[in-house]
């Protein structure tokens, strides 16, 4: 199984593992994938007050392509607004990995749970405001 | 002593040439190159006898009482293709029923599946946790129409060692014939046609040390007398049975690899076990949640599949990238389907995709073996600090209740 470089390089120097506080309001948190499918992702988000993710973090259970995509995503994801990280698609992750057919689902996961992510941060705001009673 | 990499453990796939094998085959190639069928001149003659001496070999090897029941092939997929689709239309006005099991090699499965749809029936029988067919399962599902009961020595994945004496007992004493793919098992673990009763096998040259592109079935001749219909036709060689110019230096090699296995089997895999209790025991013992995947008892002597939960297989063959090995897991297969050996010994799908397969032979040493503990217990921990479920495990969270977003 022959990888290219860039999956090799995020998969041996991974950016950004790690966990952000799931009760923190600012952080949404993306669970995706399924064990019994090889393939789990779990990618959170914090945005500052800007509206900006100031960091992410990821943890995956999954193939040298699955970590490397979801490392790649967290990386793009920073600095960039909430509505700016709805626009990643699998495509871009994929074409900047140079993932092989096989591995295209690996991306399409992380796309996943980037939305995911997004989602719930902000079905978190909606909580929020409405306790706020705005 | 400085370790090579990359190191090779993977030796179920495939073994290195026997540099003695080697040295045997060499004049055949370009001195001693005749045809073995050419009868009238030396270079056949010297062909010949080569041949004839390793039937020999080879038949002392698996206990068989004559070596013309030695029939050569370009490998054990082909003799298993031969043995079965050799019996069912041989011996079709007998009967159409075959047995056989689900953790068979595809070489097995994949024939077994044309004949079932050219008109065979085919029980395939299930298997235990440990990967072990029960005796008593063949015998409840033998009826008039059966014809052949085949079922490997050792699967190779798991390497679980299936009782071929009981089923050969049972198969001789209902006059049903009994095949056996023996390739992973010869030299390894006991087995012996005449004393357990097996009226074909298959083997190979390149799983013990000798050539790839060569292996034989063993046809019994008498006690039954097996005849099976020829699957390749054209001058009749191999006592009509398969025909085709023979492998001379692939034969050559391949009685070398057998007599070589007949004298220093049994010391090596007591030397193999030893290697492999001591990676067992070193990766158990730093490692916690590590599934051996197969029987303890009943097992190949250099076979170890693992499962490290929470780590994914391919993920941990890319961090320990100068050993190699294989994994059960889908994104090591070309059908992204995970292995459908441990699928049918019931280990859940994820067990399945963190497997990993080492498989020990004979050029392995204490050494290698602890270079590749140290790594593998390195680097799952890593990949462990990397996983959401090792962290959702440390919390206490009980995995199997949660609510997945599959894809």
């Amino acid at each position: 199984m022959a990888y290219s470089e860039k999956v090799i390089e995020h998969y041996e120097n991974p950016r950004n593992v790690g966990t952000l506080d799931k009760s923190d309001d600012q952080v949404g948190t993306g669970l995706v994938g399924a064990p019994a499918c090889g393939d789990v992702m779990r990618l959170q988000i914090k945005v500052g007050d800007d509206g900006r993710i100031e960091d992410a973090k990821f943890k995956t259970f999954g193939c040298g392509s699955a970590i490397a995509s979801s490392s790649l995503a967290t990386e793009w994801l920073k600095g960039k607004t909430v509505d700016e990280a709805a626009t990643i698609k699998n495509s871009m992750i994929a074409t900047e990995l140079n993932l092989p057919p096989v591995k295209i689902h690996c991306s399409v996961l992380a796309e996943d749970a980037i939305k995911s992510a997004i989602a719930d941060f902000r079905s978190k705001q909606a909580a929020k405001k409405s306790l706020a009673g705005a | 002593m400085a370790i090579k990499t990359p190191i090779y453990m993977d030796y179920h796939a495939t073994t290195p040439v026997d540099p003695r094998v080697l040295d045997a085959m060499l004049p055949y190639f370009n001195e001693k190159f005749g045809n073995a069928a050419s009868r009238s001149h030396v270079y056949g003659w010297t062909a010949e006898e080569a041949v004839s001496t390793s039937r020999e070999k080879i038949a002392a090897l698996i206990g068989a009482s004559n070596p013309k029941e030695i029939v050569f092939t370009s490998g054990a997929t082909e003799a298993d293709n031969m043995a079965i689709k050799g019996v069912a239309e041989f011996y079709k006005d007998k009967g159409n029923h075959i047995i056989t099991t689900v953790i068979e090699h595809k070489a097995i499965l994949d024939t077994c599946k044309r004949l079932e749809k050219e008109g065979c029936e085919v029980t395939y029988l299930p298997v235990d946790a440990e990967g072990m067919v029960s005796a008593e399962s063949v015998a409840k599902a033998i009826t008039d129409k059966t014809i052949l009961v085949s079922v490997m020595l050792a699967n190779n994945e798991v390497g679980t060692v299936q009782p071929i004496a009981e089923i050969g007992k049972i198969t001789r004493a209902r006059g049903v014939l009994f095949h056996s793919d023996a390739v992973q098992g010869i030299g390894k673990v006991p087995f012996n046609v005449e004393t357990m009763n097996v009226d074909l096998a298959s083997i190979t040259a390149h799983k013990m040390y000798g050539p790839k592109g060569i292996g034989a079935l063993y046809v019994r001749r008498s006690k039954p007398r097996v005849r099976i219909t020829a699957q390749m036709d054209g001058g009749g060689h191999e006592f009509g049975m398969r025909s085709g110019t023979l492998n001379v230096p692939g034969i050559v090699g391949f009685g070398r690899a057998a007599e070589i296995m007949l004298a220093e089997g049994a010391e090596e895999a007591k030397r193999l076990l030893d290697l492999r209790e001591h990676l067992r025991n070193r990766l158990v013992t730093a490692l916690e949640s590590v599934n051996l995947n197969g029987s303890y008892e009943h097992r190949l002597p250099g076979n170890l599949n693992v499962s490290f939960s929470f780590v994914e297989g391919e993920a941990m063959l890319m961090a320990i990238k100068d050993v190699c090995v294989s994994s059960g897991s889908a994104c090591t297969s070309a059908s992204l389907e995970p292995s459908y050996v441990l699928h049918a010994m019931g280990i859940g799908d994820d067990l399945a995709h963190s497997s990993i397969r080492f498989g020990l032979g004979r050029f392995n040493t204490l050494e290698e073996v602890d270079f590749v503990a140290d790594l593998v217990i390195s680097k799952v921990k890593g990949l462990r600090e990397m996983s959401p479920l090792y962290e959702m495990h440390k919390e206490g969270i009980d995995l199997s209740t949660v609510q997945w977003a599959a894809h």
